[in-house]
């Protein structure tokens, strides 16, 4: 299946200044019932975004029309918990196509990964200054090259380096997909099979 | 040889090709599925037009969203039934063994494949569910992936994955009675945090997690992922052996000892090398609780919570939204607090070991009239022996209702929710916003605190009730 390439992406943020988000408030286990992969950007942050009641609860950010944009800066261990990939589909679904923090839990960021979510990875006072920043200004955009792997503050001029893997990186730019890489392998993982032993 | 980590042995057995500067091409033993994260990935293989590459490594069940209630009627919530209904049809399709809802070997599936002998050492094991870390009490690499993996694994019994970095945690000495494995992983992860070990795997050894049963180690492993441990493993040894001897039947396997003898060689080098090490004694543990929406905000049952989650400086953000959450303030004690609800079960302590450790406070005894219970089993087996050995009687003397098996107010996907603004001492692994019913309040706890809260209607140090030591 091919996907879509990760280009160049210029855009203003969200900022959400909370830390250990878990993928239990991305998207909560009731919303976990349906069986493809759409539609749960509706329910994202469901919890946050909407009161008991039903109605939207205007202090949460997502709701505040003065933020908007493709770009999430998130505070410092996002997307613990639960490996529910359904977490990395309600965000893309709902339109980001990256996530700031300063540390990402293992599982969220694998399945970022495989989803075309990239998941960049700044130092706490990069973060800091940019939350901030955002904040302040929801007018401020990021320049986030891939191939180059920097991101780029606009107004400031400040660009930072993140690190990706080089494997998942090309992957990410020319759209590749594992899956596809791995049925390309059948026949060593079948004589794998055959010369595998439990000596260890 | 360079001396390896039991970990590295494992691993290194099982990777297939390793990509230059990418991940491991890392074959898998044993693969778990379940209906909630397995339906998007047999999508995929239909969009792709092809099979189940070894269906037979693939094992089944249904636990996530199921009724506790009424199993053999129709499930109500027509999205759920769905979801039990594709797994159903994609099992039978693809020609995978399931062990769904009213089968005899139903349960969750943490519960279930060790003690139907799926779950052996030496083994990769891997699950669209993040407590597969659990297995790893076996001396496994057991640990939970993602929906594009679960297709990677029925696609090709393979997964890509960079090899983590390992931990080794040491505990040593005795515990004190009243005091179980849930306190000792409880107090791990309230030392180094909920993300303290994110990007490693851990072995746990040491005299303490060595005297423990298969069950105890389990629940130390199943909450590795709560400190952000890829997974967690303990070496296999007689305690780990005698377990597998007395189960009815190990499938693949005639004579056990053979098998013995080949997993008596898995253990970490004595020279290995980690990248980190902690130490902890076991003496020094108390029956612990959680205050907040992390498992990394818990504290002994008789302390006080802290003032701020920075040392000496000022609560940040999250630690004054998640107090705020749970109704609670800096500074508070949490003994004698009003409790709404109980909950034992889930795949951390729904196993038999945990409901005998219930019953030996509950026993004799009766429920707080102020307090809601659900003894959910972790399987239809487990269900059986607490027949067998006379606690549901136990149970129901006391005044509790005892429900069929399934993951339930874990995680709340089916109807066992607690009601928002509502405290329930729960013996899961996950006390965030809203994991046990929007608005719930969840504090985590050991079997021991858990009926200890149970018979007094408020959190109530356990060991007022042991008079010898359990562990
Ligand atoms: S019992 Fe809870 S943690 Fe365990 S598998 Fe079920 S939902 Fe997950």
């Amino acid at each position: 299946m091919a996907k879509v390439k990760y280009d160049i992406l210029e855009s203003t943020c969200v900022p959400l200044p909370l830390e250990n988000v878990d993928t239990d408030q991305i998207i909560p286990a009731r919303f976990l019932s349906a069986t493809s992969r759409e539609g749960f950007g509706d329910n994202l942050f469901r919890d946050w975004r909407y009161k008991k009641t039903g109605e939207k609860n205007n202090e949460f950010i997502l709701n505040n029309s003065k933020y908007g944009g493709k770009v999430l800066v998130a505070g410092k261990n996002f997307g613990s918990g639960s490996s529910r990939e359904h977490a990395v589909w309600a965000i893309f679904d709902y339109g980001f196509r990256a996530v700031i923090s300063s540390f990402f839990a293992d599982i969220f960021m694998n399945n970022a990964l495989n989803n075309g979510l990239l998941p960049i990875v700044i130092n706490d006072d990069h973060l800091q200054k940019l939350q901030d920043l955002v904040l302040k200004d929801p007018s401020t955009k990021v320049k986030i090259d891939l191939e180059k792997q920097t991101l780029k503050i606009i107004p400031t001029g400040d660009s930072v380096r993140f690190e990706i893997n080089p494997y998942k990186k090309e992957c990410l730019l020319k759209g590749l997909d594992d899956i596809d890489y791995l049925l390309s392998m059948k026949s060593l993982i079948t004589s794998f099979e055959k010369t595998k032993s439990l000596e260890i | 040889m360079k001396p390896k980590t039991l970990f590295d042995k494992i691993w290194d057995s099982h990777v297939v090709r390793s990509i230059a500067d990418g991940p491991d091409v890392l074959y898998i033993d044993r693969h778990y599925i379940h209906e909630v994260t397995s339906p998007q990935a047999f999508n995929g293989l239909k969009e792709r037009g092809i099979p189940v590459f070894r269906p037979a490594k693939t094992l089944a069940t249904a636990d996530h969203n199921i009724p506790t209630k009424d199993q053999h009627l129709q499930i109500r919530d027509e999205l759920s039934r769905n979801q039990v209904e594709k797994l159903n049809e994609n099992c039978l399709k693809y020609g995978i063994e399931l062990f769904g809802l009213n089968h005899s070997k139903n349960g969750i599936v943490h519960v279930i494949g060790p003690e139907l002998g799926y779950t052996l050492p030496g083994m990769t094991i891997v699950c669209g569910d993040s407590h597969t870390s659990t297995h790893g009490a076996f001396g496994t690499i057991a640990f939970g992936v993602g929906t594009t993996e679960v297709e990677m694994v029925l696609a090709t019994q393979c997964i890509l994955q960079p090899k983590p970095k390992k931990m080794k945690i040491t505990v040593n000495g005795n515990l004190h009675k009243g005091v179980t494995s849930k306190d000792i992983i409880m107090h791990i992860i309230s030392e180094i945090s909920a993300s303290g070990a994110t990007g490693y795997f851990v072995e746990y050894c040491g005299s303490a997690i060595k005297s423990l049963s298969m069950e105890a180690r389990m629940t130390i492993c199943n909450m590795s992922i709560e400190m952000g441990a890829r997974g967690g493993l303990i070496a296999p040894d007689e305690i780990t052996f005698e377990y597998l001897r007395e189960l009815p039947s190990i499938p693949g396997i005639d004579n056990i000892n053979v098998s013995i003898s080949d997993w008596k060689k898995l253990g970490s080098d004595p020279e290995a090398i980690f990248d980190r090490e902690l130490e902890f004694k076991a003496d020094s543990i108390k029956p612990m609780i959680t205050y907040g929406t992390n498992p990394g905000m818990g504290m002994a049952i008789d302390g006080s919570i802290p003032l701020s989650d920075v040392k000496n400086g000022k609560a940040s953000v999250s630690f004054i939204k998640s107090l705020d959450y749970m109704g609670f303030k800096p500074g508070m004690k949490l003994l004698g607090h009003q409790v709404d609800y109980v909950f034992i079960g889930s795949c951390t302590n729904g196993r038999i070991e945990d409901f005998r450790a219930f019953a030996q406070i509950i026993k004799g005894r009766k429920k707080a009239a102020n307090v809601t219970a659900l003894i959910v089993p972790g399987s239809k087996k487990v269900e059986e022996q607490l027949a067998s050995e006379g606690l549901l009687e136990t149970f129901k003397n006391a005044g509790f209702e005892v429900r069929q098996p399934g993951c339930s107010s874990c995680l709340a996907m089916n109807d066992d929710k607690i009601p928002a603004g509502k405290y329930a001492v729960s013996t899961s692994n996950r006390n965030f916003e809203g994991r046990q019913g929007p608005g719930a309040r969840t504090l985590l706890a050991s079997p021991l605190t858990a009926a200890a809260a149970a018979i007094t209607g408020v959190i109530t140090d356990p060991r007022n009730y042991i008079s010898e030591k359990i562990s």
